[in-house]
This record gives C-alpha cells, structure tokens and sequence, in this order.
C-alpha cells in the first residue's frame, strides 16, 4: 500500500455490527414492509451485508425475501482513470425485479458513485416500484446528490481519512476502522 | 493478477496466469448476454475497428456483438473495397485508421505474425483473430473456457486435437493454451498433414483415430479444407473421411463418454458424419456462445491495461 497508517479507530466491532443490523431490519420492517421486498448487496462487503439482512428478514417475514448480487466495474465512470482493470466479477440478480421493492445495501457510503453505478446497473435488469439505499456507514464527502435511506452509523471524517469495514467472511474480523492515512 | 498487456496476440507469449485470468473474466461476461438488456457501459466512447484482410464471418460477427456489448463502437473495414487493393502497406494503413483516434484493432491476416507488425506500430491494443497457419488465440481461449465450464477444471482432462494440424491457426494455439493448463494433448491426422517435430510445442502425436479417440475425454474435429486435396496432401477427401472423420461406429465400445467440439465451419460428411453434430455429446453451439464472452473479456482487459 501506498500510506503509512499511523493511527487507525475502532469505530465498532464484534458484535456490534449484527447489532446494528438487526436494527435496520427492525425500521426496513416498519417503513417499507416485508411483502415484495428484493434486496441487493454490492459486491463484495455490500453483499455480505445483503445475505445476513436477508437472513435476519426472513425470519421475521416467515417466507423467503429475494437477495442480489450486483457487480458494479462495469458501470463505473473512473474507468479510464484506473491503471488497469480491477477483476470483474458475476453479478447474480436471478429473479424479475418488475413491481419489487429493492432494497439496495452497501458498506460504506462516501462519494456515492458507487451507488450511481448500482443505480445504472439495476435500472438495465428491468423497472423495480422503488429503490432504498441501505449502508451500514454514512461518511460525508459526497460528490452527487444521493442519500441513504436507512443509516447504521453516521461517521464525519475528512476526505483523506478511509474508513473500512471488515467481516468475518471476507476479512476474518468483524469491525470498523476509521485509518488516517499519512500524508 | 491484473493484465499488463497492450495486445493478445497469441497463447505462446502468455502464462498459465493470464490465462486463468482472461477465463475468469470471460466467466464475469458470459451472465451479461443473458439478460434481457445485453449491454453494459464498459467501453463506451472506445471505439473498436475489425481490420479482417481474410474473409470471416463468425469471429467477425463475434467480436462485434462482443464489442457492441460492452457498448464500445465497432468499424467494420472491408479489405476488398480498401486502399490496400492499391499498393498500401498494412502498416500504413493500420497507422491511417488509427490516426482518426482509434482504441483497438482486431486483425485477421492470412500471413503468419501480420498483427505482431500491426502490434509493433500502433498505440492502439491489437487482438490477433487468426494469423495464417499461426495462431487464433480468442478460439483457443473460448475452447479452454468451454471446457473449464463443464468440467469444472481443466488440469489432468486429455484432448485429441485431429485433422489438418499442419495449415491450422486452431490447433497450435490449443495446442499451447490446453498444455499450459495442464491439459494431456493428443494430436492425429493424416501423416503429411502432422508437422514433423510438433511433439516439442508439449504434445503426443498418433496416426490413428481410434487410438486417439480411446485416450481422450474432448475430441476436438478441426476443418478439413478442401483445397489441400489439390495441393496433393491427400490422395482423396474419401479416403481422408473414412481414416480421420468420426463416424457412429467410435460411439460404440467406448469404455469412458468423451465431449466433441469444432471450431466451425464444419463440412458434414467428412470430418464429421452428419446426425454426430447434434448429438448430446456436442459442445460445438456452446462454443460460439462463449465465444461471445471470452472476446468480451480480451477486448476489456486490453483496452485496460493501455493507459
């Protein structure tokens, strides 16, 4: 890596994260309801999230919930600023998205072109009712006008500042890090 | 691993790394021509131009849809109605094209190593889609990934490549790319149409079809052109049809089932005994299909990696 960390918060761990996220089931439960909820995960930590929502959301719908995964490189509008390509990989949306209510989820919400891309790439699989936007991070920064719908922690940071999430699927770890990088 | 390359020009020049890479990729790819709006913005504002100095009807038809796919802009150029009927230099007219802001030229060629001099003179990325008796990297690839999807690997499988090795682009570039990935390759064809010495590129050779047949879990037909009979290759497509075509009667007493691929035109009736095409060992449809994705993958990985 390119930075030197020299200071890195603990901005939450362990069990806190299935914390939260049982909280925003409880408000996507209370505001949007359960019926025709699909819910989509951006690759890759945004569809972890996805799959223990779906799980927590099931268990309260008592019927199975529709889960994506959406693989945004395609859609990305840096593309020519990248050195080479990042690896793409599968975007898995195998149900008709026509009347569902999407629930789109990510980790982090900071520029929000990201979500420009999910945004695009959903709209090319077909015409959904609504689309809400779930993250477990809200940090400010942001480049275009997009804001989340339900919001796991809001965090202020600087622009250079990163925040990170990790998950015990992909990282071996549960916890969010607030890593300032120097300059 | 990320792709470092300005050109794929053949499987000889690549690692079993890249390889891996360009499947992967291509694995990415294949999902979009399955949905019901078969595009994504990948490539948009780069513009692609198909430089075919060979006729070709399916890798140009493949390219394209490939490249329009990932909504690059396609420009298809017309050997015969082009300057090159006038005296000018592939070169010249490579570095003229790419003079009105090209990205990437896909070239075909009849002569062997034509797209390494386009490579060597243009900034553009350059594919190579077939270059004389050399190499067809995109076909070799879309075969290993053919193979890697129903198998679900590809190190330890055995393919007998069988027909006209000497004059085939298909089968030195199989022959490299299913070696490196540790695939067992079984080369058999009729004795003047087998190049002396092709054991040292990490193949067996046999004279014999059903010798090749027995060992093999991918049978994989090339074309038999006919004009090599003129050539005096071979005494006659007959006889040719009855030593190396594959008939009904290799289906029978087969201790293990094998696959059967093509890389297309197919001539029934001599490589190939008609109804065998549409048996449900074929995966010669499916090859085209992920052909489609393996060039989506190739033509996004080096427009890429080039600046």
């Amino acid at each position: 890596m390119w930075y030197y960390v020299f200071m890195a918060v603990r901005l939450a761990e362990g069990k806190e994260i299935t914390r939260i996220l049982h909280d925003l089931a409880d408000q996507v439960e209370k505001k949007l309801g359960l019926a025709n909820l699909a819910i989509i995960g951006i690759k890759r930590r945004g569809a972890i999230l996805a799959k223990r929502l779906q799980t927590i959301l099931e268990k309260k719908a008592g019927q199975p919930i529709f889960l994506g995964y959406l693989d945004i490189t395609l859609y990305r509008d840096d593309f020519s600023a990248l050195g080479s390509h990042p690896v793409v990989s599968e975007t898995e949306i195998l149900f008709n998205l026509e009347k569902k209510k999407i629930l789109l989820v990510d980790d982090v919400l900071f520029t929000g072109r990201t979500i420009r891309a999910a945004l695009d790439a959903i709209i090319d699989f077909g015409r959904p009712s609504y689309i809400r936007l779930l993250v477990l991070i809200d940090r400010n920064h942001r480049e275009f006008p997009i804001q989340p719908d339900f919001v796991g922690r809001r965090v202020k940071t600087t622009k250079k500042q990163m925040v990170e999430v990790h998950l015990q699927e992909i990282d071996g770890a549960e916890e969010v890090l607030l890593i300032e990088p120097k300059p | 691993m990320t792709w470092k390359r300005k050109d794929l020009l053949g499987l000889e020049e690549l690692s079993s790394e890249e390889i891996s890479l360009i499947l992967q990729t291509a694995k990415s790819f294949k999902e979009v021509s399955t949905r019901q709006i078969k595009k994504v913005p990948a490539l948009r504002g780069r513009t692609v131009v198909n430089l075919f100095f060979e006729p070709s009807t399916r890798t140009k038809t493949s390219f394209e849809l490939a490249a329009k796919r990932l909504s690059a802009d396609v420009l298809s150029f017309e050997v015969s109605t082009s300057s090159v009927s006038k005296g000018e230099t592939i070169v010249d007219t490579a570095r003229n094209i790419e003079a009105m802001k090209v990205d990437c030229f896909i070239v075909r060629h009849s002569v062997s190593g034509a797209p390494w001099l386009i490579a060597r003179s243009v900034k553009a990325a350059v594919i190579n889609a077939g270059d004389g008796c050399h190499e067809h990297p995109t076909q070799a690839l879309l075969d290993l990934f053919t193979v890697q999807e129903r198998f679900g690997h590809l190190k330890g499988l055995s393919v007998a490549i069988i027909g006209d090795i000497r004059h085939s682009r298909v089968a030195r570039s199989n022959i490299w790319g299913f070696s490196k990935m540790g695939v067992r390759v079984i080369v058999c064809g009729p004795p003047p149409l087998v190049p002396l010495g092709i054991e040292e590129m990490g193949c067996e050779v046999t004279y014999r079809l059903e010798e090749a047949i027995r060992q093999a879990d991918i049978i994989y037909l090339l074309r038999l052109q006919k004009e090599r009979q003129r050539e005096n290759y071979l005494p006659s497509l007959q006889e040719y049809s009855r030593l190396f075509g594959l008939e009904e009667r290799h289906y029978q007493g087969m201790n293990k089932p094998f696959f059967l691929m093509h890389p297309g035109p197919m001539n029934r009736g001599v490589e190939i005994r008609s109804c065998l095409a549409e048996k449900s060992n074929s995966l010669i449809l499916e090859q085209v299909t992920n052909g489609i994705a393996v060039r989506m993958a190739v033509l996004y990985l080096t427009m890429g990696s080039q600046r």
